[in-house]
This record gives C-alpha cells, sequence and structure tokens, in this order.
C-alpha cells in the first residue's frame, strides 16, 4: 500500500542520479579526506580509471560511463545508442559463443540477408510482396543459423554466478551507464568481464533484441500517458537539437536499425578518450590499478569524436500541444535554459529547490495545500539532458475536477513571484543547506558515489568538482534567482503539453474514466 | 511491513520521472539472475582462469537489541562514517486491520499524521523547523504497520528526536490536513485506472486473494468518504498499545542514546500482544481474466496462483527453483520469452515469499497485443515445465551460485543488517534466520527441486489476467483454449457525493 502526499521518489531519484551533476557537497575537508582515497589514472588509449576506497564491507561498485547516449544516434537512427546498449550483454567473440570463427561467418550472411530484405522493404515503388516474404525467410533463416553458435546469456550468468548485484545499465540523451556490485574478490575477474565487453562487442542476436527494445518501446511510451505525452512535448519544444527526438526511437527507425549500424556507433563513440570507469568500495588502489591498467587497455584509443555543430536556435514563439484523450488531466510545461556549464547553473537548481523541494516548497504550499487544486506540483531542471542546452519545466497533476488550464494559470502566478519579489533569505538558506546535506548523505552509498565520481569526471574534467560545486551554491544570490527568472520563464520561450480528458463512448464497459 | 523510508513514499500519480529519460536494459520486474545454458566444451573460457582469492573477513556489525520492561524493543546501530543519526519506530496493525468500509484509512493516517503535527507545533511549522536543517520526519502505513521515522544531522539529532516523539505521543489531528489527505487519495483512486501496469498488480492480486480480502480491498471515493478524525485518532490510540519496534542509527553515543530512548519509551504500559489473524487463502479460480484497454498497444499478462510464507521449510528450494523459472537473464521465462523468441522486454516471476501468510504465485509477461497468446503459452508451457522438464546440474549450481555469492548484499551495510533484524523482530522470527535461510539454500539438491515443483506447481490452479487492447489481440484469447474468456468491470464507483469535493 501506498501512503504519503507526493512523488518524493522523483525527488529522491533527481538527488540521487540526475542533480549529481548540480548539487555538491561537503565542506574542504571532506575534499581532502576524498584526495586521500581517491586514485585517478589516464591510460594511454585514453580510458579513465577512478578508485575510491571505501572498506565498509568487502564489496565494491562500479560505474562505467560513456559519454554517448542517444543524442548523438545518427539522422534516421534514433534509438541507436539504447540499442547498443542491449547489445553490450550479449557477450563477445569470447564469451557467449560456441565458436566464434564460424559465428563470425553466419552474422556476415545475417547482414546481408537483413540489407536485401530492408532494401525490398523499402522501394517506394515496385515493391513485390512475393520477393519480400521470400527475402524475410532468408533473413529468419539466417538468424537460427547464426543462433546454433551462441551460448544465450553467458555474459550476464557469469556475472551473476560471481555475485553481481543491481546489474543493469542505462542509455540517456547525453550518455550511457553500465553498472553493478560484487564482492570484492571478484575484482578481477569484473575486469576482465567489462573491459572484453567495452573492446569487444560483437553484433549477436541483434534482431531479437530489437524486438525487445521495441516492446521497451510500447511499455514505456505507446501504452503509458504520461511517456506519450512527454514524447510529444519534447519533439515540439526543441526544432534542431536531437533533445526532440524520441530517446528510446521512433517506431520506423528504431524497427530498421541494423547490426551494423549499431557497431558504427561503438566504433565511434566507445573509444578510450569517451570512457570513465569508476569502482568504489573494498578496493586496494595501489594493487588494483596496475590490473585494471592492464585490462582496460584493451579498449580501442582513439580521439573523442568531433562535438555535435547544432545548436537549439532561440524559441520565439509559444507552442502547446494537447491531447484529447480518455486519460486523466496533466499539465506540463518548459523552458529552454542553458547547459550545465552555464555560470547560472546553480541558479537554476536554487530555483528548482525553492519551487518543489519538500512541503515547504512555493507550488505545494499554493497549489496542493491553499488552493487545493493539485495532488502535485512541481518545477526541475534540466530535462530532458544536461549536456546541452535544455528545459527548465513544470508540472501539475490536477485534483478530480480541476483543469489543466488551472494549473497552468497557478504555475504562472508562483513564476511571477519569482521574477517580482525576492525570495526570502530562509528559502535561499534551505536550499544551500539542503543541498549540502543531500550530497553528504549520498557519500555512504558505493553505487551512488561511482556513478557521480565518473560523471563528474566526464563533464568535468575532474571528480573534485563534485565537492567544489558547493562554492558555486554558496554564491546564488535572491538578485540572481530574479534576474535568471526573467530571462527565462517568458511567454516566447515556453512550449506546454496537457492532457484534456474526453468523456468515454457510451456503452463502453472499460470505464476508468469520470 | 516495508522498510521504513526517510521520505514520504511514492505516490505514482505520473510524474514525469527519470525513467522517462532513461531507457534500461532489464526491467523492474526482472529482480536477481541466473542461469541454464549449455556450455560447449570447446569454449576456452577465459574467465575461467581468473584467480578468486579469498574473501576478506567480514563480520557485519549487529545492532544492540535491548528489550525493555514493557515489552518493547529497541535496536541500536552505531555508524560513524557520516555525521547523521536516523530512527524509526515500527507499530503493528495495518490496512489489512481496518474495516471494509474505511479502506483507504491507513493511507489517509499515514499522510494526516505527519502533516496534522501535534498541539506545541503544528505539520506547517514542523516543514519549517525540519526543512531548514535538511532534517525529515515522516509518518507512513502499510499492510500490516505502521511507521513513523525521523533523520537529521548530528547537530540538530535532539531537537528532531524530541519532535519526533511528540508527534509520536500527542498528535493532534487536523480536519484541514484529513480533507487534503483525502484529495490526494482520491486523486489517486480516480487515476488508477489510467495506469495498464498498475491495473495488472492490483486486479492480479485481487484474483488471488479476492477483491474483498483484507490484503486486496482497495480505497473507493465512499470508502474514504467515510473516514473521519475520529478514526485516525482511535487508530492511533488502538495501534499504540501493540508492540513498538524502536530503531536507532548513525553517529551516536550508545549510552547516552539508549538513556535517551529508555527514558521515551520506558514509562509506556505493558504491551498488548496482536489478536491472531484467521485469514483464509483459497487462491485464485482458474481461468482466463481479461481487461479492456483501448489506448495501449501492449498487454499486461499476469499468470496467478498461491505461493507461501517463509516459516515453510520448503522455502530454500523454492527460491532456488525461483531463479530457475524467472529470476532473471539466465531463467527459463526470460531465456525463452525474451531471449529466444523476442517477445517481451519484461518478463519475470516466481512464488512469493511472505513472512506471516501466503504470498502469491506469479508470473508476468509484457508484449505487444498480437503475441498475446504467443507469449501467454510460452509462459505457461515454463511454468508446467517446471513438473515436465528435467531440472538439470547446471541449472541447480549457477542458482545456488547467484544467489550465494550475492547473498553478502542483504547485509553489506549497518542499515541493512538493522533493517533486517527489525524484520525479524517485527515477524517473530528468529535473530539468525539469515544464516539458517543460508545453510538450507547451500543444502538444495536436485530432487527438493523436483519435490517442490511437485507439490506446489499446479498449472491447472492459475488464473491468466490479461490487460490490453481486445480489437488488437489476434489470435484472440480463446486460442488459449483455457476455457471461457471472463471480462473484469474496473469502472471506479462514483458515489452520489465524492469525498474530493467535500471541503
Amino acid at each position: 500500500m501506498k501512503s504519503g502526499a507526493f512523488s518524493w521518489f522523483w525527488k529522491s531519484v533527481l538527488v540521487l542520479l540526475l542533480a549529481t551533476m548540480s548539487f555538491a557537497i561537503a565542506q574542504g575537508q571532506d575534499l581532502k579526506s576524498f584526495e586521500q582515497r581517491i586514485t585517478t589514472k589516464v591510460l594511454p588509449n585514453g580510458v579513465t580509471l577512478i578508485i575510491c576506497e571505501r572498506p565498509e564491507a568487502p564489496v565494491f561498485s562500479y560505474s562505467t560511463f560513456i559519454d554517448a547516449g542517444d543524442v548523438n544516434d545518427p539522422s534516421g537512427e534514433s534509438g541507436l545508442a539504447h540499442m547498443f546498449e542491449h547489445l553490450a550483454f550479449k557477450g563477445t567473440s569470447e564469451i557467449g559463443t560456441k565458436d566464434w570463427p564460424a559465428e563470425k561467418v553466419a552474422l556476415a550472411k545475417v547482414e546481408a540477408a537483413n540489407d536485401a530484405y530492408e532494401a525490398e522493404y523499402l522501394k517506394p515503388v515496385g515493391r513485390d510482396p512475393k520477393k519480400l516474404a521470400e527475402l524475410h525467410k532468408v533473413f529468419v533463416e539466417a538468424q537460427n543459423e547464426a543462433h546454433k553458435y551462441v551460448i544465450p546469456n553467458q555474459f550476464t550468468e557469469v556475472a551473476e554466478a560471481n555475485g553481481a548485484h543491481g546489474l543493469n545499465a542505462q542509455t540517456g540523451l547525453d550518455d550511457t551507464q553500465y553498472f553493478w556490485s560484487m564482492p570484492e574478490n571478484r575484482l578481477e575477474l569484473w575486469a576482465w568481464l567489462e573491459s572484453d565487453r567495452l573492446a569487444d562487442t560483437v553484433p549477436r542476436e541483434f534482431y531479437k533484441e530489437r524486438d525487445v527494445v521495441m516492446e521497451e518501446r510500447r511499455m514505456r511510451t505507446d501504452s503509458n500517458p504520461i511517456g506519450r505525452l512527454v514524447e510529444q512535448f519534447l519533439a515540439t519544444a526543441y526544432v534542431a537539437h536531437n533533445y526532440g527526438r524520441s530517446g528510446v526511437g521512433w517506431p520506423s527507425e528504431l524497427s530498421q536499425i541494423s547490426a551494423t549500424e549499431a557497431m558504427a556507433f561503438h566504433k565511434k563513440y566507445y573509444v578510450g578518450g569517451d570512457i570513465v570507469v569508476a569502482v568504489v568500495g573494498d578496493v586496494k588502489a595501489s594493487e588494483a590499478m596496475p590490473m585494471l591498467e592492464k585490462y582496460f587497455s584493451k579498449v580501442p584509443g582513439g580521439p573523442k569524436p568531433e562535438e555535435m555543430t547544432t545548436v537549439e536556435p532561440k524559441q520565439f514563439a509559444e507552442k502547446s500541444v494537447i491531447i484529447r484523450e480518455q486519460t486523466q488531466p496533466f499539465y506540463i510545461e518548459g523552458y529552454h535554459r542553458p547547459s550545465y556549464r552555464d555560470p547560472d547553473d546553480a541558479v537554476f537548481d536554487a530555483i528548482q529547490d525553492i519551487m518543489s523541494n519538500g512541503r515547504v516548497s512555493r507550488l505545494y504550499r499554493s497549489l496542493v495545500e491553499q488552493q487545493q487544486i493539485a495532488a502535485e506540483a512541481e518545477g526541475f531542471s534540466p530535462f530532458p539532458g544536461d549536456k546541452y542546452p535544455s528545459l527548465f519545466a513544470f508540472y501539475a497533476v490536477p485534483l478530480p475536477g480541476h483543469t489543466p488550464a488551472e494549473m497552468r494559470e497557478a504555475i504562472h502566478k508562483e513564476i511571477d513571484k519569482l521574477k517580482t519579489t525576492d525570495v526570502t533569505d530562509a528559502e535561499l538558506q534551505m536550499y544551500k543547506t539542503r543541498a549540502r546535506a543531500d550530497l553528504l548523505r549520498g557519500l555512504a552509498d558505493n553505487q551512488g558515489l561511482a556513478s557521480a565520481l565518473s560523471e563528474y569526471q566526464t563533464r568535468y574534467g575532474d571528480w573534485r568538482e563534485l565537492f567544489l560545486q558547493l562554492d558555486k551554491v554558496d554564491k546564488v544570490t535572491k538578485a540572481d534567482i530574479r534576474r535568471v527568472a526573467n530571462q527565462v520563464f517568458v511567454a516566447s520561450n515556453r512550449t506546454s503539453a496537457e492532457i484534456d480528458t474526453e468523456a468515454p463512448a457510451i456503452a463502453k464497459q472499460d470505464g476508468g474514466t469520470e | 511491513m516495508r522498510n521504513v523510508q526517510m521520505k514520504q513514499n511514492e505516490r505514482n500519480l505520473g510524474s514525469p520521472r527519470r525513467d522517462l529519460r532513461r531507457q534500461t536494459v532489464i526491467g523492474a520486474l526482472c529482480l536477481a539472475f541466473l542461469g541454464s545454458a549449455i556450455l560447449s566444451a570447446q569454449q576456452s573460457k577465459p574467465w575461467e582462469k581468473i584467480p578468486i582469492p579469498k574473501l576478506h573477513a567480514f563480520n557485519p556489525q549487529e545492532p544492540k537489541r535491548i528489550e525493555l520492561k514493557n515489552g518493547i524493543v529497541v535496536f541500536l546501530q552505531e555508524d560513524h562514517e557520516l555525521p547523521f543519526i536516523s530512527g524509526s519506530v515500527l507499530i503493528p496493525g495495518g490496512s489489512r486491520d481496518v474495516e471494509t468500509a474505511k479502506a483507504g484509512l491507513i493511507d489517509l493516517y499515514g499522510m494526516a499524521w505527519r502533516t496534522s503535527g501535534t498541539a506545541k507545533m503544528d505539520g506547517d511549522a514542523m516543514d519549517d523547523f525540519l526543512e531548514a536543517r535538511a532534517a525529515h520526519i515522516e509518518t507512513g502505513g502499510d499492510v500490516d504497520s505502521t511507521a513513523i521515522s525521523w533523520d537529521s544531522l548530528k547537530g540538530d539529532s535532539d531537537q528532531v528526536f524530541a519532535l519526533a516523539m511528540d508527534l509520536l505521543f500527542h498528535p493532534k489531528f487536523n480536519e484541514e490536513k484529513l480533507q487534503l489527505a483525502k484529495q490526494q487519495e482520491a486523486t489517486g483512486i480516480v487515476r488508477r485506472n489510467d495506469d495498464e501496469g498498475g491495473i495488472a498488480d492490483r486486479e492480479a492480486m485481487k484474483l488471488v486473494y479476492g477483491a474483498n480480502s483484507p490484503y486486496t480491498r482497495q480505497p473507493e471515493l465512499a470508502t474514504v468518504g467515510a473516514v473521519s478524525l475520529a478514526d485516525l485518532q482511535a487508530w492511533h490510540d488502538r495501534s499504540l498499545k501493540g508492540k513498538l519496534i524502536v530503531g536507532i542509527s548513525g553517529d551516536f553515543d550508545p549510552v547516552a542514546m539508549e538513556a535517551k530512548v529508555r527514558a521515551a519509551f520506558e514509562g509506556l504500559p505493558p504491551v498488548e500482544a496482536a489478536p491472531p489473524r484467521h485469514d483464509e487463502f483459497a487462491g485464485p479460480k482458474p481461468g482466463v481474466y481479461f481487461i479492456n484497454k483501448e489506448d495501449v498497444n501492449q498487454s499486461n499478462v499476469e499468470i496467478v496462483g498461491l505461493g507461501t510464507d517463509r516459516r515453510n521449510p520448503d522455502v530454500p528450494a523454492l527460491a532456488v527453483m525461483n531463479e530457475i523459472l524467472g529470476g532473471g537473464f539466465g531463467s527459463r521465462l526470460f531465456q525463452k520469452v525474451r531471449t529466444e523468441l523476442g517477445l517481451a522486454y519484461a518478463v519475470g516471476g516466481g512464488f512469493g515469499l511472505a513472512y506471516d501468510h501466503p504470498a502469491a504465485f506469479r508470473a508476468m509477461v509484457m508484449t505487444k497485443s498480437a503475441s498475446t497468446v504467443d507469449a501467454t503459452k510460452a509462459a505457461l508451457a515454463e511454468i508446467a515445465g517446471l513438473n515436465t522438464k528435467p531440472f538439470t546440474e547446471t541449472e541447480l549450481n549457477r542458482a545456488k551460485d547467484d544467489i550465494l555469492s550475492s547473498f553478502l548484499f542483504r547485509y553489506d551495510t549497518r542499515d541493512k543488517v538493522l533493517a533486517e533484524r527489525e524484520r525479524l523482530e517485527f515477524y517473530g522470527y528468529p535473530a539468525d534466520y539469515l544464516e539458517t535461510y543460508k545453510a538450507g539454500l547451500e543444502k538444495v539438491a536436485l530432487a527438493d527441486l523436483t519435490a517442490v515443483a511437485k507439490k506446489y506447481v499446479h498449472p491447472d490452479k492459475l488464473a491468466v489476467l490479461v490487460v490490453g487492447n481486445g480489437p488488437q489481440i489476434e489470435p484472440s484469447l480463446d486460442k488459449l483454449n483455457l476455457g471461457p474468456i471472463q471480462t473484469i468491470d474496473i469502472s471506479i464507483p462514483q458515489p452520489g457525493r465524492p469525498a474530493s469535493v467535500e471541503k
């Protein structure tokens, strides 16, 4: 059974993952103590290794952070980075195969068969259904042939039989992370597994996995009202930058991604300079670093790929999306804001905290407690990514009988207050106190710390920024908040999206809406 | 009981959460994993040549247990790594102990207790006080318990502890805050059919336990409307007579902390034992059940039956069988339905193991509308296969390796050790339960698996629930050949005057 007033889960996730980019923490002496426990090394191939000694229990956690995500998917191939992430669990030429040389030949035949099928399928005129069916049959047979050499899921099985805990990966628009925890005596085994799959991914069972990812899209986006709404919201907010593109992939593109494309993505982005690996736990750097160096030197070197040229142009007209369907009403709006490297990054964090954090937050007190029109109301940022200029978004969940229009009006009133009146000293101090405490709380978790260290190392070139950012938090002023609110929260910079509930057709049995 | 959370619990009304930014390789259902692949003799297996040294010695620090004369139990778990102190009081009695006409009372109680506050400091003032210190006090409820918990920096901990005790012993329930909670609850009720996964979860459990069972009955607008302020106070007064379990962890001096906790709790009267429950668990009526939802393109399929509780001596063998059936990447369900057939992203399942009542057996698969019948048949075949497809040594060993080599993660932090001890105390299990359980797992043999499969796996007693888009499901569900399809009506009862507009 659930209880509680609003989605603290969302908030705690923000604090742990998303906000690692922005909240930073702890005093000088903490940084000093971490400097004594953290060892970093950049290998000749460009891979950065970080070891943080925290021998509280005989376990370690790791995070491999790849500076590439679905924002890097080539045109026509949305969903590619995520598809590749799934492939990275399928094994290598050494694990997951009964006979790699023979499997390699069979996989080449699968690609040729897929190419032939796709060529016929995509013919604008003159597609021959009979030929298409034959080509599909050849494609399926080629997969069946290749499957004979596969030992399914051997990579993950070896990890799990050796105590891997919390094994998973996640692909965002900006980056891809792989992670799990293990007993400390499996450190070398882990180093073999992780370096092998980074360096030697093979296109095994790609097309079955593509079907699996299509199901993931159906679950997260197509069959979820908020998933559908957010996909349209972002596609509307952005006109040029890839932040507006479906991260999991548009169905037509995702369903036609090929293994060749996935391997090309690997070749381009999974190079040493794009990879940071952080290990936190019962690990001695003096012993472990030479061993890790040996394994991770296998990763191909090469320069970081070129940065993308696209910059989202300034929005000059308000945009809106209205979805009319038989689900309950919902409202979200977003304003373009700069990336995490902007000097005002901490000012956005302060606004988020004051507007959204807990029962004292302005949106909760106004929309939930006083006006009693919403069950939840929050602002959050950056969304949907942080590496490039993104959005500051606000959303509200209307109480029964209340409308998206009321949410919008009430949110705008609170935004106007930010623009015209200084926040109080108490509010600003509260933000600073909570930022410090939240960072401190995160330091006792191996997995969270590994993730934060690898992310800060990638984004700032130095994990120390995790701690040093507290200086930026401390420097935020009331004037900064008013200035930024006036710059960013203007109508011409706004995109909104809402669900307006449609009455059900009469005599329908499935009910569920008023 | 659930681990006491410092933060208010998630109320999933559909926030655009982090999951919308992230795709992952495995879905939420795949909790733990194991394997069954046939290894080839030719493989060189370089990973097997990597030495695995002896694990560093580790004696997890047990909390100090103090039983007060009145029967209240206190656990103190020192942890000086960071300057925080947190605590909780676990209180027996939860939603299963509430009358059906007031279903939802515990949700309302969990919210309004904290937001109301006390005579000395009302809930809003408490919010200001705590947030300025990055501290928290929260209250909440579950099926068998309620709890208050707190957390603060060490320097604020005396004040926060005093405030938490004031809220525990002298709450002043407030009508406005109850109304606020009712609005929140009503919002959850009217939105509950928007989320396909939520419908499947809820209705599957209703099939197992019965729609009006204490374990599944759901709050409705009318039952929420029926809860009064006096009901909250009466619940509070009654539940505080039970055996409280106090847990404190963090950066404190143990002597001073013990004195402080004794001073707060020793004066209470002797605890009253909870009356025994007499629940009946018949399990589902076998058959195929269907809920139509036309705004989705994927079916949520739940295959459910009755599970067991952890006092059952067969639990270690059942846990190993769970790994083999639906534990993760290497499990039969995952290997077949996801890896081999590509029919699902989320697939998994097994026998639920609860502490004081039979949990459910549950297997689930989410698949595109058109493959609903194929995926359901494949999952059913794997369940039936537990009795017909012999378990192999490879499967057994890998399942045991999976569970045992990650067993460490049940107690790798002091907070986890504390939470486990509180859980065992709450349900009356011996303190060495984990060790006994582990020893049991180590002993599981092939014959045990065959025996538990025979004893507990009865495909003819399972119910199949499909939530999906009827017109898109082709071939249709009658192709499952499991009898007539029974449609479940999930429309939300609308009382004449909804609770949500009572102000």
